[in-house]
């Protein structure tokens, strides 16, 4: 296939503070094989010779990994390939001519730092309040002194997938961060090590949640949709029967 | 400079128990008294900051990302090695070392990997206590795999995710000692300088990667966790973020720099396909359990691989190397398939790469037990290569993927400069001239959670605090230095972007002090290196508000560093006239080919000293001395 030209459409912001807008950019000779990132790269050493500023996007692992790759693609957290993180989706998914919007995540919980970066640390600081077990280095027994059954190991896995990009926000008409934070309250629910603080866990992770002004969950389903991960919302419904159980039973 | 390697007397077994008693203890009363700065929050930063905390110290921990659970460590596929003989197939502290010692060429300290076997066992303790959901079989049981270097299968994994996991462990350890006010995180701040007083590490000097602010920090001791240095050939399986900035810096204020042309080339990457790609992507070694490679026998042949019939095929790891097969170690494994496509049977679209055709154990598995171990890796390679990598076998190549060097360390993971101490890959302590695979994550997680909370604190019992004004000329000398290189950058003005530059400094690493290194292209790199990097200071053009969150500002500055550090690189490797483990010499080859090392005259350890700007350094030979193995040339076959 020959290279592509293409029009993007990119909201630029300076900081926090300033209002930002939308910037009409052109980007020719655009190859099927790059990754979208890529892709914006050559747009950045573009505007780097021309003396511009470049365009701050987040990225670090280009491997779906780490989580920090967060742009909305013509509406959609992620762009539009089903399980996949924006650093994963190649430029074979679009065509010459086609004009792209690209935003940041928007959700008030996340204020934008420049252009297209967005500051996730509530979702740390969510973790802070609950999303380990309270045991220091030194204490353990032997890793196989409690056998767990392969099939809550695997769903716990399945949560423990997660990488905290935050698309499951950007997606949600109420900007809930409950995909999120079930993923670990699950994880930690469904293994023994977890169940402890298991109650504990559940209450002060979502009320942190609440208090980073986060929404609630009205079970849109939009953020299992973009999920990167494709983490289910089943454990949404486990994150909810945690939280009432912790709130009827007390810690 | 003196090196000293601190490794305790007595037998082997037995120095780490008794040098743990020897070591000076603080008190717990007075461990809130001290201040500690850890940078980096991968495996290594991340165990350390928990840790150090847990004991009450107060910790600052630094990332240049938003969130510590970003670092690099985040994208370890394969797994984790631990001595733990679940399998009862005849593993053991002991044979974990040998293997490690071996792995590693000879070309690291037996006191240092035997501790790293020894504690091994406990980070998998400690990894399921903190609820990673390592594999598991329907036992209820935690499961192995193996890993190339090994004929035991000790590798623990959480599917294709392991680092991931063991991550998000240490970063929910951290994130417990931050609620606890135990440790103030500082994200997305570079650290620039050292800051050094009455020759001790005593501060850092940092850059907020959103404001632009330029600050200092002071501590009692300073722990570097910062990674490894793979970038410096542009593409490599590394993240974009990571750098040698920190460990360089360090380097410039008087610590020794060890081995640093020990860098791995990890034979199982996706392809390079052009020019615009930005990084490459590891497939993981796990992969060689049941993939076999090959490439057809006949030069240049043009066919589809499933229409090429098994007797056109050459396995050619397994009829070199019978007893190992498809589990040699990495630097085997790579150049050999350098070898093959030097000898034109490359395959795929550039006729660089080589095939990894899991047809056979798909027959003999189904096609559902290979998806459940490698599902993920399957699916990220059909989204770059756009081929289903169960019908069509898989094309691979070398790529780099990690460097054993690293700043040099003692025992106590000490670097020459007191006070300042250097975990995880940013180290060169354990694995010598190859690492084996699924020991990194064991040794960056042994470092913090298991070897610094009790090294640390000799140090600091014994040495006084020093209060340092915040008037200090050392202060204000750092702080000066940081900004005059970020202005003098932001002057040139040029016409090349840093990422230009960065990609001509990767095709002379690549080239000249790659997978095949001899003198001649030693001497080119030397001499090509500092002419880029001329170029580099008179003709770059950077993105210009230093004010504001700019990456390219930050890039370009480290960019800056690895145009100094690929220079010390291609001199080590000049250095060293023997064929180790990933340094493979030309002119040190056996008669079939295989890495020739020179035990006589090499069984040492190269540390590099800074003489200042334009001065040649100077190398120091830290001698390796083996006492418990006998130093045998490797053989895989
Ligand atoms: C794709 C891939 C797969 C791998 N798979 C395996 C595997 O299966 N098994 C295995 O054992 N090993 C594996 N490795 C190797 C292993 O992942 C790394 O060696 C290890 O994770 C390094 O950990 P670390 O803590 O030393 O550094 P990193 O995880 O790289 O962390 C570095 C930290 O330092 C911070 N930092 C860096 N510079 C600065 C600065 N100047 N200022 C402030 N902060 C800074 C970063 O923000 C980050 O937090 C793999 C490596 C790669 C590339
Ligand atoms: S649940 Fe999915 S979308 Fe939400 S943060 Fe985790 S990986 Fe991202
Ligand atoms: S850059 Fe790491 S997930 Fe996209």
């Amino acid at each position: 296939m020959a290279d592509m030209t293409l029009t993007l459409k990119i909201w630029r912001q300076k900081d926090r503070k300033s209002p930002g807008k939308f910037v009409t950019y052109t980007v020719e000779n655009v190859s099927e094989h790059m990754s979208f990132l890529e892709m914006m790269d050559v747009l950045n050493e573009q505007l780097i010779k021309k003396g511009e500023d470049v365009v701050e996007f987040d990225n670090d692992c280009r491997e779906g990994i780490c989580g920090m790759c967060s742009l909305v693609i013509n509406g959609r957290p992620h762009g539009q390939e089903h399980g996949t993180a924006t650093c994963q989706l190649h430029m074979r998914k679009f065509k010459d001519g086609d004009i792209i919007v690209v935003e940041p995540w928007r959700a008030a919980a996340f204020p934008v730092l420049k252009d297209l970066a967005v500051d996730r640390t509530a979702f740390d600081r969510i973790m802070a309040a609950g999303g380990y077990t309270s045991i220091n280095v030194g204490g353990a027994q032997d890793a196989n002194a409690i056998p767990i059954a392969k099939r809550a190991s695997d769903e716990a896995m399945d949560a423990a997938s997660c990488i905290g990009c935050g698309a499951c926000v950007a997606a949600c008409p109420n900007a809930s961060a409950s995909l999120f934070v079930a993923a670990k309250i699950s994880q930690l629910a469904l293994l023994p090590q977890g169940q402890i603080e298991r109650r504990r866990r559940a209450a002060n992770m979502v009320a942190q949640m609440d208090k980073e002004g986060f929404g609630d969950c009205s079970n849109h389903a939009e953020c299992e949709a973009v999920c990167p991960k494709e983490i289910s919302i089943t454990h949404i419904a486990r994150m909810k029967r945690e939280y009432f159980k912790a709130m009827a039973l007390g810690e | 400079m003196k090196l000293d390697s601190k490794i305790p007397e007595g037998p082997l077994a037995e120095k780490w128990d008794k040098h743990r008693f020897k070591l000076k203890l603080v008190n717990p009363a007075n461990k809130r008294k001290y201040n500690i700065i850890v940078v980096g929050t991968g495996l290594a930063g991340a165990s350390a900051a928990a840790s150090l905390a847990e004991l009450g110290y107060h910790v600052k921990n630094f990332c240049i990302q938003d969130s510590p659970r970003r670092a690099h460590s985040i994208a370890a596929q394969g797994g984790i090695n631990a001595a733990k003989n679940y399998p009862n197939d005849g593993d053991s502290i002991w044979r974990l070392f040998y293997d490690t010692i071996k792995g590693g060429d000879y070309r690291s300290r037996e006191a240092n990997v035997y501790r790293l076997a020894q504690v091994s066992n406990n980070i998998i303790d400690q990894g399921v206590a903190q609820g990673i959901p390592f594999a598991r079989e329907y036992g209820g049981l935690l499961d192995n795999r193996s890993f190339g270097g090994a004929q035991v299968s000790r590798t623990f994994y959480a599917r294709g995710q392991t680092g991931q996991q063991l991550l998000l462990g240490a970063y929910s350890s951290l994130m417990r000692q931050v609620a606890k006010k135990q440790v103030q995180l500082i994200t997305r701040t570079e650290m620039l300088d050292l800051i050094l007083v009455d020759g001790k590490a005593v501060g850092i000097t940092t850059r907020n990667l959103i404001t632009g602010e330029i600050a200092t920090h002071m501590a009692d001791a300073v722990v570097i966790a910062t990674g490894g240095y793979g970038n410096v050939y542009y593409l490599s399986t590394n993240a974009k973020n990571s750098n040698a900035t920190a460990a360089w810096r360090c380097y410039k204020r008087g610590a020794a720099f060890a081995n640093p042309c020990f860098t791995q080339i990890h034979p199982t990457c996706i392809p390079f396909s052009g020019d615009y790609q930005s990084k490459l992507t590891l497939m993981s070694e796990s992969l060689r359990n049941d993939g076999r490679v090959w490439v057809p026998k006949k030069r240049g042949d043009d066919r589809a691989p499933n229409d090429i019939p098994e007797d056109e095929r050459d396995y050619y790891l397994e009829s070199r190397y019978p007893s190992f097969g498809n589990l040699v170690p990495r630097d085997v494994a790579s150049r050999n398939a350098k070898d093959v496509v030097d000898d034109g049977r490359g395959v795929g679209p550039s006729k660089v790469a080589v095939y990894l055709d899991f047809a056979d154990s798909i027959n003999r598995l189904g096609e559902n037990v290979i998806r459940e171990k490698y599902g993920n890796l399957f699916d990220m390679y059909e989204r770059i290569i756009d081929e289903n990598p169960y019908k069509t076998p898989m094309m691979i190549y070398p790529a780099v993927h990690y460097t054993m060097g690293g700043l040099w360390v003692d025992y106590n993971l000490m670097s020459n400069i007191p006070g300042l101490f250097v975990l995880g890959e940013a180290n060169f302590s354990d694995h010598g001239a190859n690492r084996l695979g699924a020991s990194a994550l064991m040794q960056g997680l042994a470092d913090g959670y298991f070897v610094i909370p009790y090294t640390i604190g000799d140090y600091l019992a014994t040495n006084k605090a020093t209060k340092v004004p915040s008037s200090h000329h050392a202060i204000e000398e750092s702080v000066a230095l940081v900004h005059d290189k970020m202005d003098k950058l932001l002057y040139i003005k040029g016409e090349k972007t840093s990422t230009e530059f960065h990609r001509e400094l990767g095709k002379i690493m690549w080239e000249y002090v790659g997978m095949a290194r001899d003198e001649a292209g030693l001497n080119k790199a030397l001499e090509e290196i500092p002419k880029l990097r001329d170029e580099f200071w008179q003709n770059v053009r950077v993105s210009s508000d230093k004010n504001l969150m700019n990456k390219d500002l930050e890039f370009t500055g480290r960019i800056a560093d690895f145009l100094e550090l690929g220079e010390l690189m291609a001199r080590d490797a000049l250095e060293r006239n023997e064929s180790c483990g990933g340094h493979f010499r030309l002119e040190s080859q056996t008669d079939e080919g295989e890495a020739k090392r020179k035990d006589d005259e090499y069984a040492f350890v190269s540390a590099w000293e800074y003489k200042g700007e334009g001065k040649k350094p100077a190398l120091h030979k830290e001698k390796l001395v083996f006492d418990n193995v006998e130093l045998t040339q490797r053989s895989y076959k």
